[in-house]
């Protein structure tokens, strides 16, 4: 596992995308999570988006905060840029970096306790700004990292691994996301790659504040006797389509569940049910977009799919009006209004 | 009964309520002095409140050109009913009290060891204008025009600073005009008893410009390149970002589309105002933000992962008083101690101390440049006093052949070319790495930044060798960075003393008066104002060299001092604290008399052994 170095060396016959890359240029270290977490797909998954959209690996930045997901930007375009940062705060920094250079693909990466519980502040705000950016929550409703304590996403009543019992109700990204302006909201789940690889690619191509929910289970904190998470069982039922280090539930899943539905298995013996919306959904309505949301959690299901797009977003720097160029490629003769100005500014203040 | 007789050296004090346009009068009343060529400082001492609390403007008049806060008060001009006992009580004996006499006070409202004038102003304005506003605004400016008459500020000189306030708005330039007039005839007529304080023509200003600290450091990070500024409103730093989107809109938006060179965000609070401009700073931008104590205390975990990560950003302190919410509104030097370690673990960071306008504003942009040089976080501390109040300082100055110092950036053709690339190596020996931007090159130099221990080469490690080579290395960059900053300025005093003091920031423009005051009292002190943390060798030196050491500071805790303990580990009875807190800016006088017992205790004390 982690000890392993990766070799670097490419199969000559890897196929090339458009810019010169195979898939394996897309990856990155060996993951450091434990045997079939959800988030090692979710990886997998961006790496596929960014071969297929054929964007250039080091044109693409990607931050996180702190946690089980956010260690994963190591886990995929190790040849971008990473910035993990501090728990809770990854919208802000990435708000930053995107107003420095706004000619880079932005890749933000947290988890529900990083953005539902710590850092909800800064996500409602990053949204409301319509920062550019792909922005991930992998959502297990559990710390992982600190060992199974309750997220803000944890649905009211469901019970933890060591046996507590959620009395908080559940907060709910998607609604918040759609409520405070974000223009491509959706939702999938981490063992449903044929639904998140396009989700993620059309979220890079988005030209405002992209938010995807996935639902990304955690081993770990699932992994008693009985369930259809625990380690022998995904062992047994590993599809070893990985090219990175992950295991890859989604031809399970899907058995359990008709073709709308997926049955994902809870902690606690239930199941959590994914009903992707209908072909016909207009995904271009904010507000059918909410009441779809909202009707399905009435009725016990999750939506998935595009739930939202403004196909004529505007960004941050819209609104900002900056410049075109980078505004870290400024140089002195654009930014500094010299000694004659500056003359002009002291006789003004006598 | 004595009599305050003074020509260009005394102090007057305006008592007003927030919100009544009593500012604009106390600014005009100041700028006459100026343009009539005598040295003025104005104090704003305001309240947390937008409306109907008191405020005050005090000015000091001194042709000797000292510009610290006085102490006590020769005139008041006591517009506020709510503050009138303590502003009757604060006139020096013999000074003046200038009062609306428009209602009748008891002779028990009054001193009898002070002189008193009187003028219906209200009576006036309310027989000479219909509009209750109008009644307002004028009010002042008919106070204006009595004042200018009793101390011969040339009306001249007024009306044109009318005329350029109100320049394109000739109706209000006029109905100005009339009322500082009808202000003028009717203290020649009615005030005959006159007042012993006069204001001559001088010609002590020269090149000199009048400024408010907290524009001058805006203007710097015009200058200095910042891009990215994010920031949340407190008071008393708003007004740096409010500035830097004024100079910004003004130079740095493109004249053909209307885009601009610069992003302004105000953040939803100080913990993703430091988290912006970490960020840009990361990708590459010159940014920073503007706050005061509490801003700093929110900002704390992010200072930890700037300084471990080693981000550029600078910050503006403007600070006040503390703790918790403290005096807002109020002047302190606090936030040193807080500042120079703030952030869990093993942390230290740069200060920059700024005297006056000129120095915010070169500080300013020489935070930005030490930032990039130094990849961490830079302080710049001023305060209230300096930030809020406008200043006499010597004109901004700026050499159009300076380049923007960017620091230690490894271009795509330096990674293209095979160099090596540690992330965090230091192959220079400054403890300074390398770094490069996002997006540099397709296949070198990338890296993952975090604030975990790495390796040299950025590689995630827990080994207790690597973290020690990390946190060693930044102790080196540390000590470059002394090397770097703003160095201290040497004040030597006229005759040979094992006598010293040390001070910084605002205490500046007090501490020249103290030291001159006490010269001619026979007591000497060699002067050092420090300008920035860490402190260089020099600073120790200069303290091994006398004998004894006074630390002036304005807090309660001698945080200066403590900072001087414990970087250069100087004895502590070696430093004596002379502390200054209350909120109010430090005085020559306080200083003075301070040293001077302190001098005395030290002459009867018994000789310390030698060591």
């Amino acid at each position: 596992m982690t000890y392993i170095a990766k070799p670097k060396l490419h199969h000559p016959s890897l196929a090339k995308n458009a810019v010169g890359y195979t898939r394996r240029d897309y990856e990155g270290k060996v993951s450091t999570l434990c045997a079939g977490c959800g988030h090692d797909s979710v990886s997998a998954a961006i790496v596929q988006a960014c071969w297929q959209l054929d964007i250039a690996p080091h044109r693409v930045a990607k931050l996180s905060g702190i946690g089980c997901s956010s260690k994963t930007p190591d886990y995929f375009l190790g040849a971008s840029h990473g910035f993990n940062t501090v728990h809770g705060r990854m919208p802000s920094v990435l708000t930053g970096a995107n107003l420095a250079n706004r000619e880079l693909l932005y890749l933000g990466i947290s988890g529900d306790g990083d953005s539902a519980s710590i850092g909800l502040g800064q996500f409602a705000h990053a949204m409301r700004r319509g920062v550019r950016m792909v922005y991930i929550v992998e959502n297990n409703g559990v710390y992982g990292l600190t060992k199974g304590q309750f997220s803000a996403t944890a649905d009211r009543g469901s019970v933890a691994k060591k046996g507590a019992t959620n009395t908080d109700t559940a907060i709910d990204l998607v609604s918040l996301a759609l409520q405070l302006g974000a223009t491509y909201v959706a939702r999938s789940f981490s063992g449903d790659k044929a639904q998140l690889v396009p989700l993620i690619e059309g979220a890079m191509r988005h030209g405002g504040a992209a938010f995807i929910d996935v639902i990304s289970p955690c081993v770990a904190f699932n992994n008693h006797a009985g369930s259809t998470r625990s380690y022998d069982y995904v062992r047994e039922h590993n599809e070893a389509v990985s090219r990175i280090d992950f295991i890859d539930l989604a031809p399970d899943q899907r058995a359990r569940g008709d073709e709308d539905v997926i049955l994902v298995p809870q902690q606690d013996g239930s199941l959590m049910r994914l009903r992707r919306v209908k072909p016909d959904y207009d995904a271009t309505d904010r507000i059918a977009a909410m009441n779809q949301v909202l009707a399905l959690a009435a009725a016990g299901e999750i939506a998935t799919g595009l739930l939202y797009v403004d196909p004529q977003a505007r960004d941050m720097h819209a609104g900002l009006n900056t410049v075109a160029a980078p505004l870290s490629r400024l140089a002195e003769a654009e930014l500094c209004p010299g000694r004659a100005a500056l003359d002009k500014i002291n006789a003004g203040l006598r | 009964m004595s009599r305050v007789e003074a020509t260009n050296d005394f102090v007057v004090k305006f008592a007003n309520v927030n919100g009544s346009g009593s500012a604009s009068a106390n600014e005009l009343f100041a700028k006459a002095i100026l343009r009539m060529g005598v040295p003025v400082s104005p104090r704003n001492i305001f309240p947390s409140n937008i409306q109907g609390l008191p405020t005050w403007y005090e000015v000091r008049v001194s042709e000797a050109g000292w510009l610290g806060r006085r102490g006590g008060v020769d005139m008041m001009v006591a517009m506020n009913p709510q503050t009138w006992a303590q502003d009757v009580a604060e006139v020096e004996p013999g000074g003046y009290l200038f009062y609306d006499s428009t209602k009748p006070l008891p002779p028990e409202a009054f001193r009898t060891d002070i002189h008193v004038i009187g003028m219906p102003v209200t009576a006036i304005c309310n027989a000479t204008y219909e509009d209750s506003r109008q009644r307002q605004l004028f009010k002042n400016i008919m106070v204006l025009g009595a004042l200018s008459q009793l101390m011969d500020i040339e009306p001249a000189v007024i009306e044109k600073l009318f005329a350029e306030q109100y320049k394109g708005k000739e109706r209000l330039l006029d109905s100005n005009v009339r009322a500082l007039h009808a202000g003028r005839e009717f203290a020649r007529d009615h005030l005959q008893e006159g007042l012993g304080l006069k204001v001559q023509r001088a010609d002590k200003i020269g090149a000199r410009i009048f400024m408010e600290g907290n524009a001058a450091a805006a203007l710097g990070c015009v200058y200095g390149g910042a891009t990215v500024c994010a920031w949340y409103p407190i008071t008393p730093s708003s007004s740096v970002a409010e500035a830097f989107e004024k100079y910004c809109a003004k130079f740095r938006t493109d004249p053909e589309t209307g885009q601009r060179r610069y992003a302004i965000v105000q953040a939803e609070d100080e913990i993703a105002s430091i988290g912006m401009i970490t960020g840009a700073g990361w990708n590459g931008a010159r940014a920073f933000t503007a706050t005061s104590g509490p801003g700093v205390s929110l900002m704390t975990e992010f200072l930890g992962l700037a300084y471990f990560a080693e981000i550029p950003l600078t910050i503006i302190d403007v600070q006040r008083g503390g703790p918790s919410t403290g005096m807002p509104t109020r002047t302190q030097q606090a936030d040193l101690m807080s500042s120079a370690y703030a952030s869990h673990g093993d942390t230290k960071h740069v200060l920059l101390l700024p005297q006056d306008p000129k120095e915010c504003f070169e500080h300013a942009a020489a935070a930005l440049d030490l930032a990039d040089r130094l990849q961490t976080p830079v302080f710049v501390l001023t305060d209230l006093d300096i930030g809020m109040n406008q200043r006499l300082s010597e004109p901004l100055e700026w050499d159009d052949s300076r380049r923007f110092d960017r620091g230690k950036v490894m271009t795509a053709e330096e990674l293209e070319a095979g160099k090596d690339f540690g992330r965090y190596k230091d192959v220079d020996g400054d403890g300074i790495p390398w770094r490069t931007l996002p997006g540099t090159h397709p296949s070198k130099g990338a890296y993952f930044t975090r604030g975990t221990t790495r390796d040299p080469y950025a590689q995630y490690s827990e080994k207790g060798p690597d973290y020690l080579y990390n946190v060693e290395r930044l102790l080196r960059k540390f000590a470059t960075a002394a090397r770097l900053v703003p160095q201290p300025v040497l004040k030597p005093a006229a005759a040979k003393t094992r006598l010293a003091v040390i001070y910084f920031g605002s205490t500046a423009p007090s501490m020249d008066e103290a030291l001159h005051a006490l010269a001619a009292e026979g007591i000497h002190l060699d002067g050092l104002r420090l300008r920035a943390f860490p402190f260089p060798d020099s600073v120790r030196d200069f303290i091994a060299a006398h004998d004894q050491v006074f630390v002036v500071e304005q807090n309660r805790d001698a945080q200066m001092r403590s900072l001087l303990v414990n970087e250069l580990e100087i004895n502590p009875a070696k430093l004596t604290k002379v502390l200054h807190f209350d909120g109010t800016p430090i005085t020559a006088r306080f200083i003075t008399q301070a040293i001077t017992r302190h001098v005395h205790a030290l002459a009867t004390a018994p000789r310390q052994e030698a060591a």
